[in-house]
């Protein structure tokens, strides 16, 4: 998998150098690859459209609509032409009002619609907050499951583009407390089309958070066979919510990220590797619902674990899942569980991001610190 | 159904409106310069002169039938908010939001909606919730206090009664918008209060609303009080009908105990919206008789010469008069209604009386189409809490 992120254009200097020697590797793995099946190479954004486009071809309720989705096909482009391929009345803008899109959306869903959602950036979402918490995530308990609201929304979310502030947000936490909503994170190119082609399918709301700084990354993904494969898991009523993968695997140690955070424990997992020692890592893919067999499984293997977040650490996803594996795995820790994550400070301007996000060397300290002499 | 779209059919709206009734779109958008009352007080039809309408702002007289059918709801609709106050005072109900005083509207909102319309109610609006069919114990189960709904919307087509201000607004819109992508005629009427109408959500619905051109019959009941805060805390505007301008939709006031002039101007706005005239807005010019919930104390903010003032202009007292003077109704008629109401009142007693078993696994059941492994875990949990406490017995 060859990552590209804008962050590394914006002075990450350590971490851009740590992960220069394992996107090299990384590099010669996809060429080796590009040998033998050669697929296209494809961004992120092209996944997350397509996913879109196959699901509005298969299901006319399927609706996308949000700010600048139109015309425009996105601040992201992400839904780049959507609006001329289904029309109108299929993709359409909005005004600008994100509680206005979300209790709009929950109406049609609850009238026969699958709206399919942007919140344009994850700070922009809070004026929706209202709705999302207390009527996404509860009307089908509130109706003992007569009313299912089939809906994505997705946010565009997390750090590392240089965004001025409010662009930056990692909001996840506030959703993934809520009860009643699914929220997924996908960190490769193909998981982009998988998770959303499986998030559109779900019956319960989903909050789809993107990581914005991935938007641009490539993948040898073949697009049409990932949507065969998602024909033939909806025609056998399979699906792949709720597992985490192993992204790398190792034996040393875990490290367990999502979204954003994947492509830098992969680099901080590929020095590591040169420095004789062999992580794990985990991508949580589903934060809920969250896999916990595979994540615990990996950390009985290991004895060792450091989970990677971009958001605050305090009361965070990344504290839940510190919390659920050692509940889980006590016995066979050899060490304390560390956290690498924001620090508990508002998202930061764009000269000072490097200094807050997770970086391979902070990741990698971190494993140094898992009391190895005993 | 885009903004270009839109900006279009306001443009032919304003033809259409020139058209059909004469008017400029501005004049059309603005409430008539009076609210619209046919019956006065007193139950004496008020010459159609004083009445309020102007050009473009006409409304015939109900039929007989539909005032007749209303009548009996009104009296069943007293009846039942006056049978729950009983029951909070018994301790049967956690709380209930009356709307004494507020019946002639909640009668209307549901009798002026066909079967395939949509009805989106608030906390207080439960008589409007029976009206349009739900069943009257499962409407109460939200303040009986086993779960926090007990309906079926998709069954009578009626929203789910919660308690946050004006989120189900943009509910109504989403129905509405579904409904019009699918070229079906329904009609999505979505109640406020007054207060709520300095809640972002009405904003953002109203301009939904006017923007998609969507048949949505925006019905504010302004009963004078946000719990405790007065109208002129809320809105300094001209009334709450004319905010209906600033959207591009048609505003109009109607007093809001008077179920005839009701009746006249939501039966003709759902027709106005059925036939694609997009959204209005009807402010209903009516009083919270009793206090917010019986948790609250009014007399700390109201004095009674304002309460007396208002018991003046009951809804029943007034139709009773003037449906006798039209003669559809007599003293046998009148007692078959209240027959009606009090067996109404009785399924209610005898529905919230029943103490309802709860099932602590629907905590887990509802919450997801299928329950996560860690909802899983959680139920096992409970169940195995409460299997040792069983056989602790």
């Amino acid at each position: 998998m060859t990552i590209t992120t804008s962050s590394e254009a914006n002075g990450n200097v350590s971490a851009a150098t740590a992960r220069a020697a394992a996107s090299a590797a990384a590099a010669a793995e996809t060429a080796s690859r590009r040998e033998s099946t050669a697929p296209p190479s494809v961004t992120m954004a092209k996944a997350l459209n397509t996913a879109m486009a196959d699901a509005m071809r298969d299901d006319a309720s399927v609706l996308v609509f949000g700010e600048d989705v139109g015309r425009l096909g996105g601040v992201f482009r992400i839904t780049d032409g959507l609006m001329d391929t289904f029309g109108e009345q299929r993709c359409f803008d909005t005004p600008l009002a994100e509680s206005g899109i979300v209790g709009m959306a929950v109406g049609m869903a609850m009238n026969g619609m699958r709206p399919v959602i942007e919140m344009q950036f994850d700070a922009f979402a809070y004026p929706a907050f209202e709705q999302i918490v207390s009527h996404v995530a509860k009307m089908h308990n509130r109706t003992r499951g007569a009313l299912k609201l089939p809906m994505v929304i997705r946010v565009p979310y997390a750090g590392g583009i240089g965004g001025v502030e409010h662009h930056c947000d990692s909001s996840e936490s506030y959703y993934a407390h809520t009860a009643g909503l699914k929220v997924f994170t996908p960190a490769t190119v193909a998981d982009g089309y998988r998770m959303l082609r499986e998030a559109i399918d779900s019956d319960d709301p989903v909050m789809f958070m993107e990581p914005k700084k991935l938007y641009w990354s490539k993948d040898q993904v073949d697009l049409e066979a990932l949507a065969a494969e998602h024909a033939a898991h909806r025609a056998a009523g399979t699906s792949s919510e709720g597992r985490a993968a192993v992204a790398r695997s190792g034996t040393d140690a875990t490290l367990i990220a999502y979204g954003p955070s994947v492509p830098t424990a992969l680099a901080a997992a590929a020095v590591a590797a040169e420095e004789g020692r062999s992580l794990e890592v985990i991508d949580v893919r589903t934060i809920v619902p969250f896999d916990d067999e595979t994540v615990s499984a990996s950390v009985r293997k290991t004895g060792r674990a450091v989970v990677i977040a971009e958001a605050h650490g305090f009361a965070s996803v990344a504290s839940e899942i510190v919390a659920r594996v050692q509940e889980r795995c006590f016995h066979h820790l050899a060490a304390p569980i560390r956290r690498v994550t924001g620090f508990d400070v508002p998202y930061p301007a764009p000269k000072l991001e490097h200094y807050y996000l997770p970086s391979v060397d902070r990741i990698l300290d971190a494993v140094d610190d898992l009391q190895w002499e005993n | 159904m885009t903004i270009s779209a839109s900006q279009e059919s306001t443009t032919d709206q304003a033809t259409e409106v020139r058209r059909k009734f004469g008017i400029s779109v501005e004049a059309y958008m603005l409430p008539a310069h009076h609210q619209i009352q046919m019956v006065a007080p007193d139950g004496t039809l008020k010459p159609e002169a004083e009445q309020g309408t102007e050009p473009g702002h006409e409304y015939p007289i109900p039929g007989d039938a539909e005032l007749m059918a209303a009548y009996e709801r009104l009296v069943v609709g007293r009846r039942v908010n006056d049978q729950n106050s009983a029951l909070v005072r018994q301790g049967r109900m956690a709380v209930y939001p009356s709307s004494h005083g507020q019946e002639a509207c909640q009668v209307a909102a549901a009798m002026c909606l066909s079967d395939g319309d949509w009805l989106f109610p608030t906390y207080r609006d439960a008589v409007a919730v029976m009206a349009k069919g739900v069943d009257p114990v499962q409407a109460m189960t939200i303040f009986r206090g086993d779960w926090h709904g007990g309906y079926n919307p998709q069954e009578h087509k009626v929203g789910i009664q919660c308690t946050p201000l004006t989120t189900q607004l943009l509910h109504a819109v989403g129905v509405a918008h579904a409904a019009k992508l699918r070229g079906e005629d329904t009609v999505v009427l979505a109640m406020c209060g007054d207060g709520a109408t300095s809640e972002g959500d009405f904003h953002e619905a109203l301009n939904f609303a006017a923007v998609f051109h969507l048949p949505v019959i925006f019905f504010v009941q302004n009963n004078k009080y946000a719990i405790s805060v007065p109208l002129s805390h809320q809105s300094v505007a001209p009334s709450l009908a004319h905010k209906a301008v600033g959207y591009g939709m048609a505003g109009e006031r109607v007093d809001g105990n008077d179920l005839v002039a009701l009746l006249a101007v939501l039966d003709r706005a759902v027709k106005l919206a059925r036939e694609g005239s997009g959204p209005l807005l009807v402010e209903a010019n009516t009083y919270r008789m009793q206090a917010h919930t019986n948790a609250d104390d009014d007399t700390r903010y109201r004095d009674n010469a304002e309460v007396s003032e208002w018991k003046a202009k009951d809804p029943l007292s007034r139709m009773d008069v003037y449906l006798r003077s039209r003669g559809l109704l007599d003293d046998d008629g009148a007692a078959r209604i209240a027959d009606h109401a009090e067996a109404v009142a009785t399924q209610l007693r005898e529905g919230l009386g029943e103490d309802v078993p709860v099932e602590p696994q629907n905590l887990f059941r509802y919450v997801f189409s299928s329950p996560t492994p860690q909802l899983r875990e959680q139920s096992a949990l409970l169940a195995d809490e409460l299997a040792r406490e069983e056989s602790a017995k």
